[in-house]
Formats: C-alpha cells, sequence, structure tokens
C-alpha cells in the first residue's frame, strides 16, 4: 500500500478488517499529510496524539474481534461540535480559547462506533458564510485551481475546512452542518459528497447553534458510499434534543447500488433561474439523462414558491442567530473585553469577538423580530416556509420520489472575489439549496462533471422526509456514470 | 368592566372618591425535584453555582428538555383555577441581556400559554365574597441572581435559581382595594398549597407578585397603571397597592397625568419610586423558541390529573359548613391551610363538629400563634385534642378544667383520658358532695343570698364560690340546678 489517505473510507475499512493495514499505520499516514498541509488551512487544531491514541484503541478493538462500524477510520470534526477537553471555536474570536467539558451527540457516537478524531476543521464563523472567509482563522483554501493559474479558491462554506480536508486526501471524512447550503455547497465546488439529513435526523445537542430551526449535522466524505456508512453512525434520535427524531436508524449502505428503476424523479422548472450558465444548465440535462438510462421516470414539477425562499431564509436564520449567539456575552465563558458598566463590556466583548458577517446577521435578525417589524417580516418569513414546505409535499404525494436540482450556480469562485461589496451576492450561492433545509427536507450533493475552466460542478438530490436512502440509491447512479472527481496534484504539500 | 363601584371600597380624595383598580402577576415557583428545562435540582440555598447544568449555563450548543412534572403541575394548577386547559401551547423565547440570564433570553410562553381564563373565589373578612378572573398561566423559566456585595469592583452571578419553572398567573383587574389584594394572594397561594404545585413559601422568594395598579373616578374608564414589580409580602402588596394609589390620586388631584412605568416598592419608606419609563422599557424580540416543539397533549391526560386532584379549599369549606354544622367564618380559617383542616377532621371524626372546631381554633390555633408554631410542629396531636373533646363531651370535666387538662398536655404530652385520672380532674358529680358545698356557700353568705333572692343573676356569684370550693370539678349543671332549687330562684 504506497498511499493509505487516497483510500476512499470503505475501501479503509475493508483493509483494516483484513488487516492489511493497521489503524495506527493509517492514522499515521493522515498525521502527517494533515502536518504538510497547513497552507490550505483545514485544520484549525491538530489532535495528532489523540488521534494516535484512539487508533491505537482501534488496532487493540480489531485483534479482540470487538471493532465498530468505524473502527481505526480517521475524520475531521467542523469545529462547531463541541469535543470535550478539545478547543472549539466556531470559528469565531468570541470562543477562540473555549474548551467544553462535553462532547456533543453526534461526535461521541463517532467515537462509539471506533473512528478517529484527526482534528478540528475550519469553517466560516458560527457556520455563518459560503466560502469560509469569515473564519476567524482565515479562510480554507481549496486544493482545486483552475488549471495553469495558482490562484486561490474557496472550498465553499460554511463546511469549507470539511470540504477541502476531505477533498485533500486531509481525513476519511468529515462532519459537516448545513443550516442552508452549508455541506451541500462546499461539496458541490471541492468534487466531494455531502449529505444534509432530514431535519431532526441527527442530534443537535452540542453543535453551536446558528439557526436552530435550520441547523442539521451530516457528512461529507469522498463517496456516496462513504457518506452512507458515516450518516448511520452520526444519526439517531437523542433525548437531549427533542426536535431529533425517534425513528429507527436504516442501514444506509446498503441502500448503495439499489436499482432505482421505476422511480419518479421530479424536475422542477423553477430552478431554472435568471442567469444560469449553459455549464450548469447541460450538467442537470446530463444528470437527467443519467437516471432516465437507469430506469427512472423523468417528470417536470413545480416549487411554485422557490422564488420565495432566499428572502424567506435571510429572515428566519438570522432571527435565530440573533437570539442563539445572545449567549456570547462576556459573562461565563469565552472572550470578554471589560468595559466601565456591564453594557460597555457587552459592547467591547460583542464588537471584538465577533466578525463583520455575524454582527451584520445579528443586526439583520434583531430587526426583524423588532416591535412593529416581526409581523411584516417573521411572520410573514414563517408563512413562506410554510408553503415551500407544501410545495414539496404536494410534489412527494403525486408519487415523485426524489428531486434532482444543479447544487449551486456556479464552480468554485477565488478567494476575496466575492461578495466583498454585496453580501447578497455570496448569499445567492444558496439559491439552490435554502428551500431545502426551509422544508427540512434531505439533500445530497454530488459531483457530476468539470465547468470549462476545470473545476468540479455538483448536482443535488433532494428526497422525501426520512427517505435519505432513496438519495444515496439515486446518488451512486449519477456517481457511476460521472466518475469521481479528484483535486490536482498535491501543490500544497 | 364598569360594574357599580362599591362605596365602602372607595378612597376619599380631595375632589372626592376615587376607585382603585388591580390586577396582579404571581410567579410561583413550580414544585418540581428538577428545572424547567434541565435536570438541575431546584434545592433551595447550597453553595452558589451548585444547582447547574450545562443547559442552565447556556454553554454553546446546549438545548432545553421539557421537565413533564412542570407540565403536569401547571396542569394541576390551571384544573384548581377552573381554568381552561390548553391541549397545545408554545414556548417563545423573550429576549434581553442580563448577566443572570445566561442564554440571553428567557424561555416563556407568550401568545399560547398553557392555561387561559380561570377564576379565583375570595372570601373577604366581612363574609362577602368576590370572583377575581385568571387572564391566564404560563410557564416559563427563572433567571439567576446577581450578587453585588462579594467584591470591591465585580458583581458575581448565582445561577442556582436559573432555570427554575415559574408559573406565571395573570389576573384580570378585578381587584378594588389593598385588602382584596391581600386577600387574592392568599386565596390562591392557599389553592397553590393544597394542589402541591407551589409551596407558597414568599420568605424564599417561591412566590412573588407584580402588582398593576390604577386609579379612575367611579364608572370612568380605566385609568393608566403603573406596574410595582416584586413585591414579595403579602403584607407588602397590600401597603403597595395604598401607596400606589395614594400617589396617583395625589397627582391626578393636582391635575398630573400618570405615567405608565414600572416601579418598585420601598418597604423600610411605604413608597414606591419609579424604576424605569414605558419608553425605556425593552424590546423583548418575542418569537417562538425553535429549540423545543409545541406542547401538546391530550384531554385524558388531563382528565388522568384531574381525577388525582386533592379536594380544595372551596369545597372542602362547602363539605365543613354541610357536614360539621360549622359557621362559614370557622370553616374558612380551617380551610386555609389543608394542614390544618386535614387536622381538624382528624378531631372532629365521630365527635361535634363545632366542639371540635371551638376547641382548634381558639385553643390550639391561639397557641400556636402564640408560640409561633406551625401545625406540624404542634405538641398536641390530634388524637390528644379528640380525647380532651371526649372527656367535656361524656362529662368527665367541665371546660374550665379541660383548659388545664390542655395545658398539662401541651407542656408534658400524655393521655388525657389517664392525666384525668392520675391528677384527679374528674368533675364531681356526686350531689351529695356538691349538695354540701352549696349549703356551705349559703351558710356562709346570707345577705348575699338576699340580694340573690331580689337579683338572680347573682346566681353566677354562687356557681363561682362553688366552683372555687370544689376545686373546678363540680359539674356547673348540677351546681346550677342545686342552687336554684336551694335559693328558690
Amino acid at each position: 500500500m504506497t498511499d493509505p489517505t487516497k483510500l476512499t473510507l470503505a475501501e479503509a475499512r475493508d483493509a483494516l478488517a483484513n488487516k492489511s493495514l493497521s489503524a495506527v499505520e493509517l492514522t499515521g499516514a493522515f498525521v502527517s499529510a494533515v502536518e504538510k498541509a497547513r497552507d490550505l488551512n483545514a485544520y484549525v487544531l491538530e489532535t495528532p496524539d489523540k488521534a494516535l491514541a484512539m487508533a491505537k484503541a482501534s488496532d487493540d478493538r480489531i485483534a479482540k474481534g470487538a471493532a465498530g462500524p468505524l473502527e481505526g477510520i480517521p475524520l475531521g470534526i467542523k469545529d462547531l461540535y463541541a469535543t470535550e477537553g478539545v478547543r472549539t471555536t466556531a470559528g469565531s474570536n468570541i470562543l477562540r480559547n473555549f474548551v467544553p467539558a462535553y462532547e456533543s451527540t453526534v461526535t461521541s457516537q463517532l467515537w462509539r462506533d471506533g473512528a478517529v478524531m484527526l482534528g478540528k476543521l475550519n469553517n466560516d464563523e458560527f457556520a455563518m458564510g459560503s466560502s469560509n472567509e469569515s473564519s476567524a482563522f482565515g479562510p480554507a483554501v481549496s486544493p482545486w485551481r483552475r488549471p495553469g493559474s495558482n490562484a486561490q479558491l474557496v472550498p465553499g462554506g460554511s463546511s469549507g475546512g470539511s470540504s477541502a480536508a476531505v477533498a485533500a486526501d486531509l481525513c476519511l471524512g468529515a462532519t459537516a452542518t448545513d443550516t442552508g447550503g452549508s455541506i451541500r455547497q462546499p461539496a458541490a465546488f471541492t468534487g466531494t459528497v455531502g449529505i444534509k439529513p432530514t431535519y431532526g435526523r441527527c442530534s443537535r445537542w452540542g453543535i453551536v447553534a446558528f439557526a436552530s430551526s435550520l441547523d442539521q449535522a451530516g457528512p461529507i466524505a469522498k463517496t456516496v458510499r462513504d457518506t452512507a456508512i458515516l450518516l448511520r453512525s452520526m444519526a439517531g434520535h437523542d433525548a437531549k434534543d427533542t426536535t431529533s427524531a425517534d425513528i429507527a436508524v436504516p442501514d444506509y449502505e446498503a441502500a448503495v447500488g439499489r436499482s432505482i428503476k421505476g422511480m419518479k424523479i421530479g424536475i422542477p422548472k423553477e430552478y431554472r433561474v435568471d442567469g444560469m450558465s449553459s455549464e450548469i444548465e447541460a450538467l442537470w440535462m446530463q444528470g437527467i439523462e443519467w437516471l432516465r438510462e437507469a430506469g427512472a421516470e423523468i417528470v417536470e414539477v413545480s416549487l411554485p414558491h422557490t422564488k420565495y425562499a432566499l428572502p424567506a431564509y435571510y429572515i428566519v436564520a438570522p432571527a435565530e442567530a440573533s437570539s442563539n449567539l445572545a449567549r456570547y456575552d462576556g459573562v461565563r465563558y469565552g472572550l470578554r473585553v471589560p468595559g466601565k458598566d456591564i453594557a460597555e463590556m457587552y459592547e467591547n466583548t460583542r464588537a471584538a469577538g465577533f466578525g463583520k458577517e455575524v454582527r451584520r446577521r445579528i443586526m439583520i435578525g434583531t430587526y426583524v423580530l423588532s416591535a412593529g417589524y416581526y409581523d411584516a417580516y417573521y411572520v410573514r418569513a414563517q408563512q413562506i416556509r410554510t408553503l415551500i414546505k407544501r410545495d414539496f409535499e404536494t410534489v412527494y404525494a403525486a408519487g415523485v420520489d426524489a428531486i434532482l436540482t444543479p447544487a449551486t450556480p456556479s464552480p468554485a469562485f477565488g478567494v476575496g472575489e466575492m461578495g466583498a461589496a454585496d453580501p447578497v451576492e455570496m448569499y445567492l450561492n444558496d439559491v439552490f439549496t435554502v428551500t431545502v433545509n426551509m422544508a427540512g427536507l434531505p439533500g445530497l450533493a454530488l459531483p457530476a462533471g468539470l465547468s470549462s475552466d476545470g473545476l468540479p460542478l455538483g448536482l443535488q438530490l433532494i428526497g422525501r422526509p426520512f427517505d435519505e436512502e432513496t438519495l444515496f440509491s439515486v446518488g451512486e447512479v449519477i456517481e457511476k456514470a460521472a466518475g469521481r472527481f479528484t483535486a490536482p496534484d498535491r501543490w500544497w504539500a | 368592566m364598569n360594574a357599580p363601584a362599591d362605596p365602602k371600597k372607595l378612597i376619599k380624595g380631595a375632589t372626592g372618591d376615587w376607585e382603585v383598580v388591580v390586577g396582579m402577576e404571581i410567579h410561583a415557583q413550580v414544585t418540581s425535584k428538577s428545572k424547567l428545562f434541565s435536570g438541575a435540582s431546584t434545592e433551595f440555598g447550597g453553595e452558589p453555582n451548585d444547582h447547574v447544568s450545562l443547559v442552565d449555563a447556556a454553554m454553546p450548543g446546549m438545548l432545553p428538555v421539557i421537565n413533564e412534572e412542570c407540565v403536569a403541575q401547571a396542569v394541576r394548577t390551571g384544573l384548581g383555577l377552573k381554568a381552561e386547559i390548553n391541549l397545545r401551547s408554545v414556548f417563545d423565547r423573550k429576549n434581553y441581556f442580563y448577566p443572570d440570564l445566561p442564554q440571553g433570553y428567557q424561555i416563556s410562553q407568550y401568545k399560547s400559554p398553557i392555561v387561559g381564563e380561570g377564576e379565583v373565589l375570595v372570601d373577604m373578612i366581612d363574609g362577602t365574597q368576590i370572583r377575581v378572573g385568571v387572564e391566564r398561566l404560563h410557564l416559563e423559566q427563572d433567571a439567576g441572581k446577581s450578587l453585588h456585595d462579594q467584591h470591591p469592583t465585580m458583581s458575581f452571578v448565582d445561577l442556582n435559581r436559573s432555570g427554575v419553572a415559574l408559573m406565571e398567573i395573570v389576573s384580570k383587574p378585578d381587584i378594588r382595594s389593598a385588602d382584596e389584594a391581600k386577600a387574592y394572594v392568599t386565596k390562591l397561594r392557599t389553592i397553590l398549597r393544597y394542589l402541591g404545585t407551589c409551596d407558597g413559601d414568599m420568605e424564599k422568594g417561591s412566590l412573588r407578585a407584580d402588582v398593576n395598579v390604577s386609579v379612575r373616578k367611579p364608572g370612568d374608564p380605566l385609568g393608566t397603571r403603573c406596574e410595582i414589580k416584586n413585591v414579595n409580602s403579602i403584607r407588602f402588596i397590600g401597603q403597595a397597592v395604598e401607596a400606589e394609589a395614594r400617589r396617583q390620586i395625589g397627582i391626578l388631584e393636582d391635575g398630573g397625568v400618570i405615567k405608565q412605568e414600572t416601579r418598585l416598592f420601598d418597604p423600610g419608606k411605604g413608597e414606591t419610586r419609579s424604576m424605569r419609563s414605558k419608553e425605556e422599557a425593552h424590546d423583548y424580540r418575542y418569537f417562538p423558541d425553535p429549540d423545543l416543539l409545541p406542547l401538546e397533549f391530550d384531554q385524558a391526560y388531563v382528565d388522568a390529573l384531574a381525577a388525582h386532584l386533592p379536594e380544595l379549599p372551596d369545597a372542602k369549606k362547602a363539605r365543613f359548613i354541610a357536614e360539621y354544622g360549622l359557621s362559614p367564618y370557622d370553616a374558612g380559617v380551617l380551610v386555609a391551610e389543608r394542614d390544618q383542616a386535614d387536622y381538624f377532621e382528624s378531631v372532629a371524626k365521630g365527635r361535634d363538629g363545632k366542639a371540635a372546631a371551638n376547641w382548634v381554633i381558639n385553643e390550639l390555633f391561639g397557641r400556636l400563634n402564640k408560640e409561633g408554631l406551625d401545625i406540624g410542629a404542634s405538641p398536641v396531636s390530634a388524637a390528644q385534642l379528640g380525647a380532651v373533646v371526649d372527656l367535656i363531651g361524656e362529662g368527665t370535666i367541665s371546660g374550665k378544667i379541660a383548659k388545664d387538662l390542655f395545658e398539662i398536655v401541651w407542656t408534658e404530652g400524655g393521655d388525657p383520658r389517664a392525666l384525668v385520672e392520675s391528677r384527679g380532674m374528674k368533675q364531681v358529680t356526686d350531689t351529695g358532695a356538691i349538695e354540701k358545698a352549696v349549703d356551705e356557700v349559703i351558710a356562709a353568705n346570707p345577705d348575699k343570698v338576699q340580694q340573690a333572692i331580689a337579683k338572680p343573676t347573682m346566681l353566677g356569684w354562687f356557681v363561682g364560690q362553688v366552683m372555687k370550693q370544689t376545686g373546678g370539678k363540680a359539674n356547673p349543671q348540677s351546681v346550677n340546678d342545686l342552687l336554684k332549687a336551694k335559693l328558690g330562684i
């Protein structure tokens, strides 16, 4: 075995099981790959000692025949997940030195199943962003480059550290979170696979909250199968999160490779947005063709309230965020910048601790919840949300099994290229993904081709509530037809 | 809202009579082992920050989980207030910054409370009854406590109370005097204590009142109100209403206007003072808490709780009147505390209810009050007091001796019947012995005999003399009869 970091998660799992590879060897390879890849700024904290100790314990369990489903699999953890005794910052200066005394439910399930933690991954501050540029640690950088160019590209956001690390072989899979597209857009930008499961599928306990009614945990990995394997460990009911669903977790991997013959795939006409590039249009048509060839029935569907989703999202999400982030006040933990009285201490702390985008969203959220504006903004946004949900229900009630759309309106852009003058330009990245969060549905993004300048382009599959299995089955068909898209040579190492 | 004002309740001002209108928001701490949304203990006391979970401290990523017992307690309370129970209610966030509010918001219920309209019937001391409407009851979190006296330049925060469940019980503006305000809170407290949903301990802060006061000329529409925050004793509630009503009348009679504002009552000075004006009021930015699903249960759940409710004070009072022939006043005194009512019933069981009530209220309660004791700490048990009542009833001892006996049982304990035997306290019913005493008294006081024949009420003096001679043990009826016969009156 020359380079185990090139393996998929499933391949590594099999190699560990047949003992052609030890967990310590595998983890060691990743530890050194991570060290060499610091230019990508994918990890904001490396935990090599912990990783090797966990790997050693995995080898012991493998030797005893007591291996878990993820035994010895090295993973990166988005820095939004609280990890006990390991600094957790949410990409913010306000939590720069915060070390939780508790472990998030999702990560504790990964460790229960034998996974190994390599470190904490970069993300947009409090998961607010689509490029990872709002991180207090600076942007994570995509391993992808336009051919013949040294310009740094964004890995997407907010789970940019996760997508960059997976695409650059710095872990076999990564945890991520998705509030408006933060798993799917980074996956699409980096040629990786990401799934935002149904709202309630994974526990939110111990994950730093951005917008509670929209936030969901999910994995980013190299293949559809790998994401299916990870999601099975991450998902499940948690009594500590009353919005988590008490529904049995299926064996998602078993759905990978299942025939999609006779399935009805919906193509929403409203996703043909103004100014959509021809290559995105072509990619979408190609996806449709692959599914048709695999025996699926393609039907045009209508989701008439799609155009209101983005504006409504940018009311609901900041509203919840403005309240969720009130706890970062300098009183109990995290950054404190003194002031002459308590009000000034709050102001100084929050002004110094939060970056520009976070401050912007807190202000938007505070505004839309204010007396006199609440009905005009928040209540109306919630009404739109209900209509969006109903759009999907109507489509699924008509027998559609899954919906195929583009994942993003464009391929990855350069660091510093987008949104500096007009934040809405950045927000438009979420145009295909936010509807899924607003409706609480599962969405899978996976690479389906390359742009004219050689960058990955992704498609999105949207499923019925708690029917992630169909997404894995359909996703694998596209993956098989399109092939995998791996980043160019390791220019960073 | 414009029922004719009762002249007795009006306050005299320089320009005529004024009517005071009061509505109250009572914050009652729910009796439960753990907090509303976390497993931390609700125990009173303890070192600062002993009872704080990750959720209470609002650590990143923590989520609230509703405590089912608190929900049941709120429903029980709603039933006790004869209120509408809402099968679906919603928790909202009330957003504001304060050091003792770790989340930066209080989880409360704003638009959809768990309990809707109900009522409290309040008996006034003059025998009248008023009805105070309950607007709503909702569940919410308590805040922590800021400690300003621990450090020269800093304040400390104790989060032990942070997240403890409160019921906010909002009355309609149906209260028309300080006495009614006090009586309402007293009655509400009694109901809560019967239900076991709040211990009603105002010293520990388990029950606090925000008192809304306005004044108007009888028949006028409601005046502008001021809210007096966090009044923590029933006495202060009465004083606060008086002081605030006087203040408002003073302003209005001087041609001023009342500004809507939040005020504090200073018990030392007996006055209210401004805390913040309406303009300074927070914009709480209420919105449904996305961490919590709407709270839903079915009617069967409510019915099951209803089936296990204890007998409440109003029903108990009616039963005491019907079953034991008590006066409404005595029945009211007995049912004010459940323990007292239970004690009374143990004494009254199989005995004369009126006699039992008499002994419980006059002798026992009188003595307990004097010693500052609760009924639970009474040195005289219901069985002992029952025995005393029996001994009187069967004529073994006189009422006067019974008081001595009560005193002995109070201080020394013991079986009253055995005490009567061993200490020779038995009433003398032997007519021979009584007759002897009667004869002696008549013989010794010829002048008084003459007076008594002229004025038969003098008989009492003779009775007293005979009782004295017999050490109080003579049967008073026999003494009476013999004296009447011998004196020929």
